[in-house]
């Protein structure tokens, strides 16, 4: 066992709308007040990884406003596991002992991007042609099946009902919602902070049978970033120092392992359940140690597959341990007391991060209003389409 | 109507479809462990392997999973319905067709079969051929 790894400082941005931002102000307000909340300064990092999928900024670049200091930087890309990817990026380079402070950072301005993916295929032309790995003669989302993401997580959130012969309806899955969207009123730094009733969600704007419009990730803006130190760094600082910081008791990265169908409709259960053996393994604790979850809910037909790939239920029983109101924030296994995507938002390479600062917020007894009293040990989520899942196991410290 | 009946030229949407009397779908089987796939490979995903044989997909097959699409990019007609269809183990995508885009009509693991419809002619005169899964019994 290697030796450990920890949180030093960590911080996320409001998520909402920056009109007048760009996407390197936004990251460095989150790194240089990480770094602050760490207790150290640019000077002491060793290594960055950065993560912006669709501004296509860069490391270096946020470098040139909070200090070029010639260490290397790994820009990272893994969809929406790109902020996770980062993080990881950065243990592992502590954890090879390479560096003492690592730095991960993940940003995005989305704020009214809309339907992400989907019609990508390319235009139709005149005359028919054969073209791509399908010899298709004009695009062929729409025709063949969807691209878009509500419609292809809506699937894959119907597909566990089928699987399970268990009934995940649409009221189920609005349900989920209601749940994250109530979790997002004590959360000031949401994109949305407002409950919403069963009834508006069903009624408002259907976007992808069984995901409406408030079911679906908020399009929105926002960075987060994390300072790592190693286990031998930190016994040399500051107690308080060494009190606030957070173990990372498993970091875990996984893709998608080959099965029938996953390359017809994205399989986001092998990775996250692979993902949360190795995290429970390496971590040396269970599902039922957990004391909240941040997992990907991208959509709310996706929250309900990961209760199952996560474990915090047995294998078929996601419906139930939902029904029976575990994963509320008085429940059981709160999950996604920040909000969740649905409601705190979803600035794609931020997300990774800041379902991490979520968790420790609450495991240093930082969480406000909010609090999950006496959280000890709490697991962080993403799934990137592609597809790529991040799980981190945290732990409070006990110093 | 003009009452003359002229048989277009026709290519299929997708080079796994198969045209003709009894349209299907094909499949690149990997030699080695079986897996299928319906693009153009480079070796199989399962076992790395790098033969490949064509194999007929059955073409009835029971809805493993939909969903209603409402909203989609510009210039796709919506309300659409995405599904995975299993053919006999061989599971396929594809919209379900030829029934009302609801979920009263559309149910998970009601038996459906391919069905092939034109989608549009091209400026040669070539008509394109889509493909849609269509239930077998009415809801």
């Amino acid at each position: 066992m290697a030796e450990a790894v920890w949180i030093l400082g960590i911080n996320m941005t409001k998520f909402g709308k920056y009109p007048d931002r760009d996407v390197i102000d936004l990251a460095s307000e989150a790194t240089l007040a990480a770094l602050k909340d760490a207790g150290i300064t640019m000077k002491d990092v060793g290594i960055l990884a950065y993560g912006n999928l669709m501004g296509q900024t860069s490391g270096q670049i946020l470098q040139k406003q909070i200090g070029q200091t010639g260490i290397p930087v790994f820009n990272v890309a893994n969809a929406c596991a790109t902020g996770a990817t980062a993080l990881r990026t950065a243990i592992m380079a502590v954890k090879a002992g390479e560096v003492d402070f690592g730095l991960a950072v993940g940003v995005e301005k989305l704020a009214g991007a809309g339907l992400l993916a989907g019609g990508t295929v390319g235009a139709a032309s005149d005359v028919w042609e054969p073209k791509g790995r399908f010899g298709a003669v004009t695009p062929i989302d729409g025709r063949v099946g969807t691209e878009t993401m509500p419609g292809v997580f809506a699937q894959i959130g119907q597909e566990y009902g089928y699987r399970h012969h268990v009934e995940a309806d649409f009221e189920l899955f609005a349900k989920i919602s209601e749940k994250n969207h109530f979790h997002s009123t004590l959360n000031p730094l949401a994109s949305y902070q407002k409950a919403m009733s069963l009834e508006q969600i069903m009624g408002d704007v259907m976007i992808a049978y069984p995901n409406t419009r408030p079911m679906c990730s908020a399009n929105c803006d926002g960075a987060a970033a994390a300072v790592v130190v190693s286990d031998a760094k930190l016994k040399t600082l500051s107690l308080e120092q060494q009190r606030r910081a957070v173990k990372v008791s498993a970091s875990i990265l996984t893709s998608d392992p080959y099965q029938e169908a996953c390359q017809v409709l994205p399989d986001v259960n092998t990775l996250t359940r692979a993902a949360a053996i190795s995290a429970y393994e390496q971590a040396g604790v269970g599902p039922s140690d957990l004391d909240l979850v941040e997992l990907h809910d991208c959509f709310a037909t996706a929250e309900l597959v990961h209760y199952d790939n996560l474990m915090l239920c047995e294998e078929g029983g996601a419906v139930d341990f939902f029904k029976s109101g575990a994963t509320w924030r008085d429940g059981s296994t709160p999950v996604n007391v920040s909000g969740g995507l649905e409601s705190k938002g979803h600035p794609i390479a931020a997300t990774g991060i800041a379902n991490v600062w979520e968790v420790c917020h609450h495991l240093r007894g930082e969480a406000g209003d909010r609090q999950i009293e006496g959280a000890k040990v709490g697991l962080a989520h993403v799934i990137g389409l592609g597809s790529a899942c991040g799980v981190h196991i945290l732990e409070k410290s006990a110093a | 109507m003009n009452g003359a009946v002229h048989m277009a030229e026709q290519i299929p949407l997708v080079d796994y479809l198969v045209l003709g009397d009894s349209p299907h779908l094909v499949a690149n089987e990997c030699t080695s462990c079986g897996a299928r796939f319906f693009d153009h490979r480079s070796a199989c995903a399962s076992c790395s392997g790098t033969e490949f044989t064509k194999v007929d997909v059955g073409t009835e097959g029971t809805l493993r999973t939909f969903t209603i699409v409402s909203m989609a990019a510009p210039g796709i007609d919506v309300p659409f319905v995405p599904g995975i269809v299993d053919c006999d183990g061989t599971s396929a995508k594809g919209n379900i067709v030829n029934t009302p885009a609801d979920p009263e009509h559309i149910k998970l693991g009601m038996k459906v079969r391919l069905t092939t419809f034109p989608i549009g002619t091209d400026a040669e005169g070539t008509e394109a051929i889509g493909f849609g899964f269509e239930p077998m019994e009415v809801q």
